[in-house]
C-alpha cells in the first residue's frame, strides 16, 4: 500500500560502506525482488527499509513521508525471516497475535484477524501448537501469518525459502505469489540469491552488486535487455555464454553474449564449429556443451531428447536478433 | 544378561564410589539431624542410628529470644537480594549482550574482575560505604553487599545465555513493535527461565549462608540473620556450648534450601546445560 522512494541512500558499518548510494522507486502494490550474489548488500537494503538498521546518508520515504528515523513498528512493515524467528515459548496463536497485543488491540479484533490469516494459510488446526511441534514448512507459514496479521503497508521477505527443501520451496513460492495476488495492494519486497525465485515472483527485479543497483526492471527486461555483462550473466539458467577475443571482434564488440536457447545447429555456413564435450539432459531440454575454442565451452539448448554423441562435430549459428554485444566497460551496444 | 567378572568388578566399583560420595556429602547433615533430636548428655554419645526422639531442642530454639525474627530477616534479605540481583542482571545482560557500545568487553572483564576480590578485602570499604549511606544495622546493608557480590556471576551467566538467543527473534519482536522492555519481559525472560532459576537460586543460597557481612553490618540482635544468630547462640553459662539447639537451628535453616533445590532441580539441570549445546 506504500510507495517507497530511496534517494541516494548509503549505509556504512564503521569504515565499511555496504550500500554506496542507491536511488530506487518501489511502486505501490509492487512485488519487488532484490537479487544479487552474496555480500552485494541486498539483505542490508531490506533491513534499511524495515528500519532495523538506520540509513547513514540519503533519504527514504514511504508515501512521501520521510521515514529515516522512524522505528520499524511505526513504518507499518512486517518481515518474514529466513530462520522463521518464531517466539519459541508462544503457541502459534500467540506468535501471530503478539504484535497486535503490543499495540493494545481488542481481544475480539485480534482473534478475528489471527483466524482470518490462519485460514488464508491453512494453519487453523495448528493454532495451539508450539513452534517446535511444527515442520519447517508449517513454521514458515506461521511466520508469514504473523506478518499478515500486522496488516502491513510493506511486506518484507528475507530469503524465506532457503531453509526449505526443494519441493517445499517450489510450493511455498507458489503460495507467496498467490498471497501477493490475494492481498493485491500490499507492497512486497523479497530478497533472494536465487534468480529463479526472482524471475518467477517479481513484478520488477532489482539486481544489486557491491552496494550499487546494477539494473531495475521486469524479469523479461532483465532477461532480454540486460544493462551490463553482470546482469546478463546473473539472470538466466544456464548462464549466458560469453565470447571474447576474435569471436567478439567478428561482431564488433568486446564481449559477445548469447543465451543457450538462441543458438541453432546448422550444417551449412555455420558461424562456429566445434566438438561436443559434454551433455546435460534435464528431461525437457538437453544442454550440449560445444568446444569451439573459446575460454569456456558454448552451452547450446537442444529441445526434446535428441541425443548428441560425445566428440561429434557440430556447426552452430546464433540468432542475430538475440545477440548481446557489450563494450569494454561491460555496457551493451545497442 | 550375563556379565563377566570384570564387568561385575566395574559395576560394584562404580556403586561403591557413589555410596562414598553420598555418605561424605550427606553424613554431616544426617548427623546434625540425629543430634538435634537428642537431649541432655545423650548428645555426647556417638550413635549412628536414631536412639531417642526429643523435640526439646527445637522448642528451645523456636522460643529463643530472636530466632524467629532472624529467620524472617534472612528470608527478607535473601529474597530481596535475589529479586534485585535478577532485575539488575537481566537488564545489564541485555545491554551487554545485545547493545553495541564502546568498551563493552572491557566492562564485562571488569565485572568478572570484581568477583575475584575476597570478602575481607572489601569489608572495610564496604563498612564505610554502609555508614555513609546510613543503612548500618538494617537489612539493606546486607541486601546491598550481597547484591554486589552476586551480580558479577549472575550478569555473566545471563549474558552468556542471552548471547545464545537468536538475534532474529529479537528483530521479529522489534518489527512487531516491542520496546526493549517488552523484549526483555515478554520474549527473553520466558526463554531464559532455566537460567533465571539457576542464578536466582544460587544467589539465594549465597545470601542465606553468608556470615561475615551479616556479622559486621549488624549490631542489635533483632537485625541478625540466621547464620549469625546460630553462631551466637549461647548456653546457660559461658562454658556451655548449646550443641542441641545449634543443631536444631541448623536443620531448620537447611530444610528450606533443600526443598527449594528439589523443587527447581530439573530447571537447574536444564539451566546448567542449556546454552552449552545448540538446540
Amino acid at each position: 500500500m506504500a510507495e517507497i522512494i530511496l534517494k541516494n541512500v548509503t549505509k556504512s558499518f564503521g569504515q565499511i560502506e555496504v550500500i554506496k548510494g542507491v536511488d530506487l522507486l518501489i511502486k505501490k502494490g509492487e512485488f519487488m525482488v532484490f537479487v544479487g550474489p552474496s555480500g552485494c548488500g541486498k539483505s542490508t537494503m531490506l533491513r534499511l527499509i524495515s528500519g532495523l538498521e538506520s540509513i547513514t546518508t540519503g533519504e527514504m520515504t514511504f508515501d512521501g513521508e520521510v521515514v529515516n528515523n522512524v522505528i520499524p513498528s511505526k513504518r507499518g512493515v512486517a518481515m518474514v525471516f529466513q530462520s522463521y524467528a518464531l517466539y519459541p515459548h508462544m503457541n502459534v496463536y500467540n506468535n501471530m497475535a503478539f504484535g497486535m497485543k503490543l499495540a493494545k488491540s481488542g481481544t475480539g479484533d485480534i482473534k478475528q484477524r489471527v483466524e482470518e490469516a490462519a485460514k488464508l494459510l491453512q494453519i487453523e488446526h495448528l493454532l495451539d501448537r508450539l513452534p517446535k511441534q511444527l515442520s519447517g514448512g508449517q513454521r514458515q507459514r506461521v511466520a508469514i501469518g504473523r506478518a499478515i496479521v500486522r496488516d502491513p503497508r510493506v511486506f518484507l521477505f528475507d530469503e524465506p525459502l532457503s531453509n526449505l527443501d526443494a519441493a517445499l520451496r517450489v510450493a511455498t513460492r507458489l503460495e507467496i505469489a498467490k498471497l501477493h495476488h490475494d492481498m493485491g495492494d500490499v507492497t512486497m519486497i523479497y530478497v533472494t540469491h536465487d534468480q529463479v525465485e526472482a524471475m518467477t515472483l517479481a513484478d520488477r527485479i532489482c539486481v544489486l552488486r557491491d552496494g550499487y543497483v546494477e539494473q531495475v526492471g521486469t524479469p523479461s527486461e532483465l532477461y532480454e535487455k540486460p544493462d551490463s555483462i553482470f546482469v546478463a550473466g546473473f539472470i538466466g539458467s544456464p548462464k549466458m555464454n560469453f565470447l571474447e577475443g576474435e569471436f567478439a571482434d567478428a561482431f564488433d564488440c568486446s564481449t559477445l553474449g548469447i543465451r543457450s536457447e538462441h543458438i541453432d545447429f546448422c550444417d551449412e555456413n555455420p558461424v562456429w564449429q566445434g566438438e561436443v564435450v559434454h551433455t546435460e539432459d534435464v528431461g525437457s531440454d538437453n544442454y550440449i556443451f560445444v568446444e569451439i575454442g573459446s575460454k569456456e565451452p558454448l552451452i547450446v539448448r537442444s529441445p526434446g531428447r535428441k541425443g548428441s554423441v560425445y566428440g561429434m562435430k557440430v556447426g552452430l549459428k546464433p540468432q542475430d536478433q538475440h545477440l548481446h554485444r557489450f563494450n569494454r566497460e561491460g555496457r551493451p551496444i545497442r | 544378561m550375563t556379565r563377566t567378572p570384570w564387568e561385575w568388578t566395574r559395576l560394584i566399583g562404580f556403586y561403591a564410589l557413589v555410596v562414598v560420595i553420598v555418605v561424605i556429602s550427606i553424613f554431616p547433615f544426617y548427623y546434625a539431624i540425629l543430634t538435634s533430636f537428642k537431649s541432655g548428655t545423650a548428645i555426647f554419645e556417638i550413635n549412628y542410628l536414631p536412639v531417642d526422639f526429643s523435640v526439646q531442642n527445637y522448642i528451645t530454639v523456636m522460643t529463643g529470644r530472636n530466632f524467629i525474627r532472624s529467620v524472617i530477616n534472612s528470608v527478607f534479605i535473601s529474597g530481596v537480594t535475589v529479586l534485585l540481583a535478577l532485575f539488575l542482571a537481566v537488564t545489564a545482560s541485555y545491554a551487554l549482550s545485545r547493545v553495541r557500545f564502546r568498551g563493552r568487553s572491557l566492562l564485562l572483564i571488569t565485572i568478572l574482575g570484581v568477583s575475584m576480590f575476597p570478602q575481607i578485602a572489601v569489608l572495610a570499604g564496604l563498612f564505610e560505604l554502609i555508614r555513609f549511606l546510613g543503612i548500618y544495622n538494617t537489612p539493606w546493608a546486607m541486601v546491598l553487599s550481597y547484591t554486589i557480590f552476586t551480580l558479577p556471576f549472575t550478569v555473566w551467566v545471563l549474558t552468556t545465555f542471552m548471547r545464545d538467543l537468536p538475534i532474529e527473534i529479537e528483530e521479529a519482536a522489534i518489527i512487531d513493535g516491542a520496546t526493549p522492555w517488552n523484549i526483555i519481559t515478554k520474549v527473553f525472560m520466558p526463554l531464559l527461565w532455566p537460567a533465571l532459576v539457576t542464578t536466582g537460586l544460587l544467589a539465594f543460597i549465597g545470601a542465606w549462608n553468608e556470615f561475615l557481612f551479616a556479622l559486621t553490618f549488624t549490631i542489635s540482635e533483632t537485625q541478625r540473620t540466621v547464620p549469625v544468630a546460630i553462631a551466637l547462640l549461647s548456653g546457660a553459662s559461658e562454658q556451655e556450648i548449646p550443641w542441641g539447639p545449634i543443631m536444631a537451628a541448623s536443620v531448620i535453616v537447611t530444610v528450606p534450601l533443600v526443598i527449594l533445590v528439589l523443587i527447581f532441580q530439573r530447571k537447574i539441570v536444564a539451566g546448567l546445560t542449556a546454552g552449552g549445546v545448540k538446540g
